[in-house]
């Protein structure tokens, strides 16, 4: 589980301060898909950098089970926007997947039979051999959540995964990351900038306002776990709650 | 794949036409002094032609002092390069991790980079007299900085987000510079050998000429105390053969080791 509380983030540097992220505090339980959305240079991704233990905070605190995070902590795997450049180009995808484990001094067999089923998860069983270049960008992606479910995380970060992928690659990778979040059963943090993804996606829909970040609505989202981009896009209840993040968003960000 | 294979085939063919260019060309240079000499456009006993090179070239290959020093040559050369890219890489994945010590020394290593290697042939004389010791000191100090400068570059190249990759991994810090900061270097740490590779040599032949240490300089230096001038010509092509060789392994190397780099792969057909 991740909790934040009353997480503050300045950037100080060449005689500018920049309050990134407010004052923020929310909490996602055990297992929850929550979705951050806000409008952009809200901070989201200074949010996901201080959770994964890659930026410290100004004050507050930030727990990833439990744990106050002062460096990248154990169980939390992330995502990144830019697969290109978060995949190595130097090792083929299927060494992409192992690598984290490998470091961890995990046996060949045990991390070969983790790669395989994390790949086959992602649809890629046969792209073990070839390198991340030779492959399309949503291709690419599936690696690099196939590299994150293959470390086996509690918690899992993603960063506006599909931000660089286009629609129809989009809405099948967003398909993906429900049946690999049902399947493995993570605490999933899903930061996207896209309305329609956050509330198809989450369990929960946290809108952010914009800088200096605070929690604006915490939405939860009461559609159907069986989710399809079909039925659920054209669902009523879909549409409403689409609509009140949107109206949500457009308030907080009418001062800039 | 019929695209592909045409493709492949232009390539070769340009491969070809390239060549065939450059033997030509050469062929050229050969001609050219084989002619200026007999025409007097140069005095015979300095410059011979080409043809008496050759001739000179091919007495030598029977020589077992050619070859003994020649092997003399390629050892000093290719243990001065080792030592130099060995040193370089560890200081320079040091250097290029540390920007603390990296501060510390950019001043002392920009003054004592420019310092031409040769200047230090008085010193080494003193040091360690002709040997080969004196020349090697010669050779790793002018190989060394080629190194150590590129890997400072390509340790600074890792990008951001691999580096944020691998932090939020847990990669410990000799599995971030075994797995990610040495594939981001190893370009430059190629480049950095390519141009070691032939100041390496240069300082080798010089070291021999100048302080008598054994090898193919020393031979040149022999040569020209006896007046065998086509010697002298046919020893300098040797000394050239040996600089298109290591630029031929080098390129070698790079394509085998940096496959999967942009500046080497080709641009693979995406799977549907």
């Amino acid at each position: 589980m991740l909790e934040v509380k009353n997480l503050h983030k300045v950037y100080d540097g060449h005689g500018r301060r920049v309050t990134a992220v407010g004052d923020l505090t929310f909490s996602v339980p055990e297992g929850q898909f929550a979705c951050v959305v806000g409008p952009s240079g809200c901070g989201k991704t200074t949010l996901l950098r201080v959770l994964a233990g890659l930026l410290p905070a100004t004050s507050g605190e930030v727990l990833v089970q439990r744990t106050p995070v002062t460096a990248p902590p154990p169980g939390l795997a992330v995502v990144f926007q830019e697969y290109g450049r978060s995949l190595f180009p130097w090792l083929r995808v299927r060494e992409n997947v192992e690598l984290p484990l490998k470091a961890q001094g995990m046996a060949r067999s045990d991390r070969g039979a983790l790669a395989a089923e994390a790949l086959a998860a992602v649809g890629l069983s046969d792209a073990h051999g070839a390198y991340p270049w030779q492959l399309s960008g949503g291709m690419q992606q599936r690696v690099a959540i196939a590299r994150a479910i293959a470390y086996q995380p509690r918690v899992l970060l993603m960063d506006e995964p599909f931000a660089a992928v286009d629609a129809q690659t989009r809405a099948d990778l967003e398909d993906l990351v429900r049946s690999v979040w049902q399947r493995f059963g993570v605490t999933l943090l899903f930061v996207t900038h896209d309305i329609d993804e956050a509330v198809y996606l989450g369990q929960r829909v946290i809108v952010l306002s914009a800088s200096p970040t605070t929690v604006a609505q915490d939405l939860t989202i009461d559609l159907p776990a069986e989710r399809d981009q079909l039925t659920t896009r054209s669902d009523a209840r879909f549409t409403e709650l689409r609509g009140q993040v949107y109206a949500q968003i457009q308030k907080v960000k009418a001062p800039a | 794949m019929v695209a592909v294979a045409a493709r492949t085939s232009r390539v070769t063919g340009r491969r070809f036409r390239s060549v065939t260019l450059g033997a030509l060309g050469l062929f050229g240079f050969a001609l050219a002094l084989e002619i200026a000499p007999r025409v007097g456009v140069v005095p015979i006993d300095f410059a011979p032609p080409t043809s008496q090179i050759l001739v000179s070239l091919g007495e030598l290959v029977g020589e077992a002092s050619f070859w003994t020093a020649l092997v003399d040559t390629l050892r000093t050369w290719a243990l001065g390069l080792c030592i130099a890219l060995v040193a370089g890489v560890v200081i320079g994945v040091l250097l290029g991790s540390l920007p603390f010590v990296r501060a510390a020394t950019a001043t002392t290593i920009e003054f004592l980079r420019p310092i031409p290697s040769v200047a230090l042939i008085p010193l080494v004389i003193v040091l360690y007299g002709p040997t080969v010791k004196s020349t090697l000191v010669l050779v790793v100090y002018a190989a060394f900085w080629q190194v150590l400068i590129q890997v400072v570059h390509g340790v600074a190249d890792v990008d951001p987000v691999a580096r944020d990759t691998a932090l939020a991994f847990r990669l410990s810090p000799w599995a971030r510079v075994r797995y990610v900061v040495w594939p981001t270097s190893l370009p430059y740490v190629i480049t950095g050998f390519r141009l070691a590779a032939s100041v390496a040599l240069i300082l080798t032949i010089t070291g021999e000429l100048v302080i008598g240490s054994p090898g193919i300089g020393k031979e040149i230096d022999n040569a020209q105390q006896s007046n065998a001038v086509r010697t002298v010509y046919a020893l300098i092509v040797v000394t050239g053969i040996l600089g298109v060789l290591a630029n031929l392994l080098t390129r070698f190397v790079e394509r085998r080791v940096l496959s999967w780099h942009p500046s080497t792969r080709g641009e693979e057909v995406t799977p549907a």
